[in-house]
């Protein structure tokens, strides 16, 4: 079964080129190959999850070159879950897109929608930290151009501040990268593990530094504190697919944290081991209050959804940095719920803002929504789910993350900052929810706009993951433990990758 | 040698942070031009700095180049110029959509604004993104 470990990798690629060759054909083939590309990931991710089901993290070696010499890509639970959590964003952002015809305000949409899942599923399953790099860039390149899909003032301010600050990560991570390969020799992040492991003291300070600055770029990936300043404006101005899948990208910055830093300065590195954490941990708290206040502070919809997401990622901040299996286990479950609700949250939201006319999704009274119970009914769903209330799975997420910070030193700090940024959070998300819903202009009738019930479908295939998550919530729990305790097992890793065998060449 | 190098990289450090910390949009690309050298550089030292070595390993010559960071700053100049392009034309971009060439879009930068007086008027947007 090791032969399947690159499909996610090779699906999109061949389907974003394929795309791109059928130009000609115009917009109708090219979305059918698209979404058809898009279905056939799923089946793939799903796959490749029931492989890495099986225990041991599956390696594939690229061109026959055993680590650590060359590339390998590792499937192992952990990046199996961001694949199918990647697959299931895009298939409804790409009907969300073709079913509101938003592809076709642009060139190539879909071809750097594929583009951008090859980019970020190459980020998920490589085991190189160059390699890594080299997907940064290639999902960054093609969210530039997402980002500015569709054109337009605020599309082409906001998307510049966020070339230019991710340009500026990509510089700091070669250099982290490069002082990572001056001392440790090897970019393998098995063996780069086991040569922490024997680091001589003298050179912990620099390894210390490089780790720190790889930190610092992953945290801005992930939009951090203090580096989350571009994050509002660049999801609020992107169109509403994009945004939807931009939900993944804060979630490769906390993937790439788990991955390198966890395995790096895991329980094998002496004593280096978890030195980043308390950082994690208070800059994570810092975040939450931000963005809460963030929330609160916000003028239009899709900023204070902007704002939510990050909120969901300084509550995965604090659930990482909190250290332990129970913490982690809640973490990924609260990964798999934000990442999929927040993306919802964006289409539904963009769906309300056509519904307001000329008022867009500005908190201000306007007319009454057409369709407005409908509408009303899934937001109110959607801001239950995103603000952690029960019964959905927001809360089973928080929960699990609370129950587990109760051990830590700490717990007095955490479980009063994400509680009062939580009753923050709900104040903001009801106040503009009235302010959209209630506080309408009686006398006005609702201005007749086209409502696309065909785009509708995939807010409802998006938001109906949160019940999903509730009902089945034992078997998920059950693997989300099982995969935290994997990823704390650094040595089942290390000996995977590091006796991966090449495959036999045929006699001639 | 190890001094000249050092001082470059710094020098360039230095210099790519000081105009990416710029309000025009120009020298923020050029900063990162700047920026990604001195990564270039320093991943050329992270190798050891090395003079007429072979980068196999020769059992006559005892010592070796490491040919891996020559490839990594290969990897690293292609993507660093593919970006920087995408650069250049989003920067042009905004100086036609946005009007002006302040990486904000709206405002002269603070340390202009006494020049405003001196600078004809601004043309309205729309008709700056027609004569393009």
């Amino acid at each position: 079964m090791t032969s399947l470990t690159f499909l996610p990798l090779v699906v999109p690629l061949l389907i974003g080129i394929s795309i791109l060759l059928i130009q000609s054909l115009g917009l109708k083939r090219q979305r059918l190959i698209s979404f058809l590309g898009a279905v056939t990931l799923v089946w793939v991710s799903i796959n490749s999850l029931l492989v890495s089901l099986e225990g041991e993290p599956q390696v594939f070696i690229l061109g026959n070159w055993v680590a650590p010499y060359g590339i390998v890509l590792v499937l192992d639970q952990f990046s199996a879950m961001m694949v199918l959590i990647t697959s299931l964003l895009a298939i409804g952002a790409i009907w969300y897109a073709i079913a509101q015809q938003i592809d076709g305000k642009g060139a190539h949409f879909h071809t750097l929608f594929h583009i951008q899942l090859f980019g970020l599923n190459g980020a998920f399953l490589t085991g190189d930290v160059f390699n890594l790099f080299v997907f940064f860039e290639v999902l960054l390149l093609a969210s530039y151009g997402l980002i500015l899909h569709g054109g337009g003032r605020l599309r082409t301010k906001a998307g510049l501040h966020y070339v230019v600050i991710n340009l500026i990560g990509s510089t700091l991570f070669l250099f982290a990268v490069g002082a990572l390969y001056g001392i440790l020799g090897t970019l393998n992040i098995a063996d780069m593990a086991v040569k922490i492991a024997e680091l001589p003291v003298e050179d912990y300070g620099i390894v210390t530094a490089a780790g720190l600055l790889l930190l610092l770029v992953f945290g801005l990936k992930a939009a951090m504190f203090p580096l989350y300043l571009w994050l509002p404006q660049a999801y609020a101005n992107a169109s509403a697919p994009v945004a939807a899948l931009f939900a993944i990208m804060t979630k490769v910055g906390l993937y790439a944290i788990i991955r390198v830093h966890g395995t790096l300065f895991g329980s094998t590195a002496g004593d280096l081991a978890y030195f980043y954490m308390p950082w994690l941990l208070a800059l994570g708290l810092i975040t939450l209050l931000l963005a809460a206040l963030g929330v609160l502070a916000a003028k239009g919809l899709r900023e204070q959804i902007a704002y939510l997401v990050l909120t969901s990622v300084a509550t995965l901040l604090i659930g990482i940095g909190l250290n332990t299996p129970a913490a982690l286990s809640g973490s990924l479950y609260y990964l798999i719920h934000s990442t999929l609700i927040a993306a919802g949250f964006f289409l539904l939201a963009d769906m309300i803002t056509r519904g307001r006319g000329v008022y867009g999704d500005q908190f201000e009274s306007g007319n009454p929504i057409y369709k407005g119970i409908l509408l009303g009914s899934f937001f109110i769903f959607a801001a239950i789910a995103m603000t952690g209330l029960p019964p959905l799975s927001g809360f089973f997420g928080k929960l699990l993350i609370l129950s587990a910070a109760l051990e830590h030193d700490w717990f007095a700090i955490i479980l009063i900052t994400i509680l009062i940024s939580g009753l923050f959070i709900i104040i903001a998300v009801a106040r503009s929810g009235s302010i959209l819903f209630y506080q309408t202009q009686i006398n006005q009738k609702p201005e007749i706009t086209p409502f696309n019930k065909y785009a509708f479908f995939a807010v409802i295939l998006l938001l109906a993951t949160s019940p999903i998550l509730v009902i089945l919530a034992n078997p998920i729990t059950a693997f989300t433990e099982s995969t935290a305790l994997q990823l704390l097992d650094k040595i089942q890793y290390i000996d995977s990758v590091l006796n991966a065998l090449p495959i036999e060449r045929p006699q001639p | 040698m190890e001094l000249l190098v050092a001082l470059s990289i710094g020098f360039l450090t230095a210099s790519g942070v000081f105009l990416t910390l710029r309000a025009r949009t120009f020298p923020v690309v050029l900063g990162l031009t700047l920026l990604a050298y001195a990564v270039n550089l320093f991943l050329f030292a992270m190798g050891r700095l090395t003079i007429g070595l072979p980068t196999i390993i020769d059992s006559a010559q005892g010592q070796y180049a490491d040919p891996l960071p020559q490839a990594l700053v290969l990897t690293a100049i292609v993507i660093a110029f593919g970006m920087t392009a995408f650069l250049i034309v989003l920067a042009l971009k905004a100086r036609a959509e946005l009007g002006n060439d302040h990486v904000d879009g709206i405002n002269l930068a603070q340390d202009e604004a006494s020049l405003e007086h001196t600078l004809p008027p601004q043309k309205p947007n729309k008709q700056v993104g027609k004569t393009r």
